[in-house]
């Protein structure tokens, strides 16, 4: 699956977006946060207050209890400060 | 009902798309126009400019959704959305919202509903240049808590037979 990021945890990645394949176990968006985060200090550092993440899957807000099977595309991303 | 929804890195021009909201029609009587505008300053202190981040295609889908739900909660006869990203300097505009309908109140209702959401569900972020350096601007709770009271239920209009 896809995962895209934007903002500051983009920036704290390190990555836009990258193609990840998580393990069967990794069932819901908060098993993924999980599972990225060992990934590297980057990772670490853009997930460390996995409360303040905001997710949405296929383009649609979800939350952190949200499975991910059958996702196509997976974002993570700071609360908005658009308009 | 037209709906228009713009993501674009240009200026717009509010009068002009206020008027194609109203162009050749006159069941229209009321049409209210929201503009945000990029100021010089976050937190009192000075900016140079700000740039707005967002993800294409989910920004659209939600402001799209949300037209949908504004006009099934208000008889709103268009509605323009043009949201701004990239650069943009004090005293540009970054985002507006204009709604028609035959009555001021659905109208008004309208369009502070719809940017109380843009504001805290449509996915843009904004970052701010200051002298001491780039930062991200934070969520405030003021505008959650300004979404938050459009969220309890509501009696839904009667669908358009």
């Amino acid at each position: 699956m896809k995962v895209r990021y934007f903002a500051w945890v983009r920036e704290r990645v390190g990555l836009a977006e990258e193609d990840v394949d998580p393990p069967s176990g990794i069932a819901t968006v908060a098993d993924l946060v999980a599972w990225l985060t060992k990934r590297g200090e980057g990772y670490a550092y853009a997930f460390e207050n996995p409360k303040v993440i905001r997710a949405a899957i296929n383009k649609t807000h979800v939350r952190a209890d949200a499975r991910i099977a059958g996702a196509s595309e997976i974002a993570f991303f700071p609360p908005m400060t658009g308009g | 009902m037209d709906t228009i929804i713009r993501l674009q890195r240009e200026a717009f021009d509010v009068s002009a798309e206020a008027k194609k909201l109203t162009g050749g029609r006159t069941d229209i009587g009321a049409v209210v126009t929201f503009t945000g505008i990029c100021r010089a300053d976050e937190n009192g202190e000075p900016i140079a400019a700000l740039t707005l981040e967002h993800y294409p295609d989910m920004a659209e889908a939600e402001i799209a959704r949300h037209v949908k739900e504004a006009q099934s909660r208000w008889p709103v006869l268009g509605v323009t959305v043009i949201h701004r990203f990239g650069r943009i300097a004090p005293g540009e505009d970054i985002v507006m919202v204009a709604t028609a309908s035959s009555h001021r109140q659905a109208a008004f209702a309208a369009a502070e509903f719809l940017m109380d959401y843009l504001k805290t569900r449509a996915p843009f972020w904004k970052q701010v240049e200051k002298v001491s350096g780039t930062t991200w601007v934070e969520a405030k709770d003021a505008d959650d808590a300004a979404a938050e009271r459009w969220s309890a239920p509501v009696p839904r209009r009667e669908a358009a037979k």
